[in-house]
């Protein structure tokens, strides 16, 4: 009688402890398992997906000579980026030591671009950039997200975990609000995801545009009726890093659609 | 040149600020304090009296109350809701309109962690707020009372 208890009580305990565990472990699940069909199905197609328009009009950029430029990125990355390496792509954002900074796929493009080719500078984010970082990060299609979290960069990743877990704004909400607590819940229409940063730069439904993730960040905290972090900011670094780190496993999708 | 100052008092009286969405292009109205006592509000803020045909207007629309963001409410013809928090249909038979007072104005009084806002919380509280929003609170007191009005006569 005491065993067939203990049994019973045993069994209660394992089946309330496994879907517990799921949940607390965190599975990363991307942002596509969260959109409607219709959605993922527009991802999936070249012909449909309106995010493949950014990563053709980063491949003009990427193998044609820009203005005041002495040579192409293909002159040294090859035709199309044949030369790139998916693996590295993944690693991004990366922390640089001898700057003591968080350095983006975008800013690393930026700094290549200006310092290789001799093209004229362009401010954080411009739409130019915004299109190579999405053509290079389409060369590492299907590539896990592989960011560095220990060594150096542990303070800075923590720093964007505390932002992460900060009220901002009128509507006072953190990130993790949504993205940690309520996944898969319905916000009126839409389905809440992890906020997962692996499709990223996606074409977004909500604003028919080709969106980063600094950008993507700034314009949820606009949502939240906050004062968004300026771009290339310490702040949305830190931020975009500690997003990025959580999407660590996951198939890069760029460029995804989401809303 | 006096005419031409003119000219220019009047092109800056018709340019909308930067920012500014409808209901946001009054100044922000002076905060009343309001005090919670055995987890209700009893007091109305700053004495005013709701409307619950207002209130109902406030609560599904989506640039005000915005309540059908998180929740269900009895209201026919709306197809989509959230489903983050608790359905409204029957909140007044469960609830005090004190304790619902509180939940509408400040509901981390009782949870610290929940993810609804305060509608009216102290405006100095509020971490980061955009240039558009500061020393306000996400609803005038008049619209967190009709808010309550509506909910009260979900029984």
């Amino acid at each position: 009688m005491i065993h067939l208890n203990k049994g019973i009580l045993l069994c209660c305990a394992v089946l309330l402890a496994m879907p517990l565990a799921t949940v607390l472990a965190g599975e990363a699940k991307s942002g596509y398992e969260y959109i409607k069909p219709a959605s993922r199905a527009m991802q999936d197609d070249d012909f449909e997906n309106p995010g493949l328009l950014a990563v053709e009009r980063g491949q003009v950029l990427f193998n044609a000579k820009q203005r005041g430029a002495g040579k192409t990125c293909a002159a040294c990355h090859g035709a199309d980026g044949a030369g790139l390496n998916a693996g590295n792509i993944a690693r991004y954002p990366v922390y640089n030591e001898d700057a003591a900074e968080i350095v983006t796929l975008q800013k690393r493009i930026s700094r290549c671009r200006e310092q290789n080719t001799g093209s004229k500078s362009l401010p954080a984010d411009h739409p130019d950039l915004v299109d190579l970082e999405t053509f290079v990060r389409n060369r590492a299609i299907g590539e896990a997200v592989n960011v560095q979290t220990d060594g150096p960069v542990a303070e800075l990743l923590e720093a964007g975990k505390q932002l992460y877990n900060t009220r901002f704004g009128l509507i006072d909400m953190a990130c993790y609000h949504c993205h940690e607590m309520y996944p898969g819940q319905m916000i009126r229409g839409q389905k809440i995801s992890q906020g997962q940063a692996n499709g990223f730069p996606a074409y977004r439904l909500g604003t028919g545009e080709i969106t980063n993730l600094h950008q993507r960040i700034q314009q949820c905290l606009t949502l939240m009726r906050a004062e968004p972090f300026a771009a290339d900011s310490a702040e949305i670094r830190s931020l975009g890093l500690y997003i990025m780190s959580r999407s660590n496993g996951l198939p890069i999708e760029t460029p995804a659609v989401r809303y | 040149m006096q005419l031409h100052k003119i000219l220019v008092l009047m092109l800056l009286a018709c340019a909308p600020l930067p920012g500014m969405t409808s209901g946001q292009s009054s100044p922000p109205e002076d905060y009343c304090q309001w005090k919670v006592v055995d987890y209700t509000i009893a007091q109305p803020l700053c004495g005013l009296a709701g409307d619950p045909q207002r209130g109902r207007e406030i609560a599904s629309d989506g640039s005000r109350g915005n309540c059908l963001a998180c929740h269900q409410l009895p209201i026919p013809g709306i197809e989509a809701y959230g489903t983050i928090g608790p359905p409204l249909a029957g909140i007044a038979a469960r609830l005090s309109v004190p304790m619902i007072r509180l939940r509408v104005v400040d509901t981390r009084n009782i949870n610290p962690v929940s993810i609804m806002p305060g509608f009216y919380r102290d405006p100095q509280l509020i971490n980061r707020p955009g240039k558009a929003y500061r020393g306000r609170t996400f609803l005038t007191a008049q619209q967190v009372e009709d808010v309550i009005a509506y909910l009260a006569t979900l029984k």
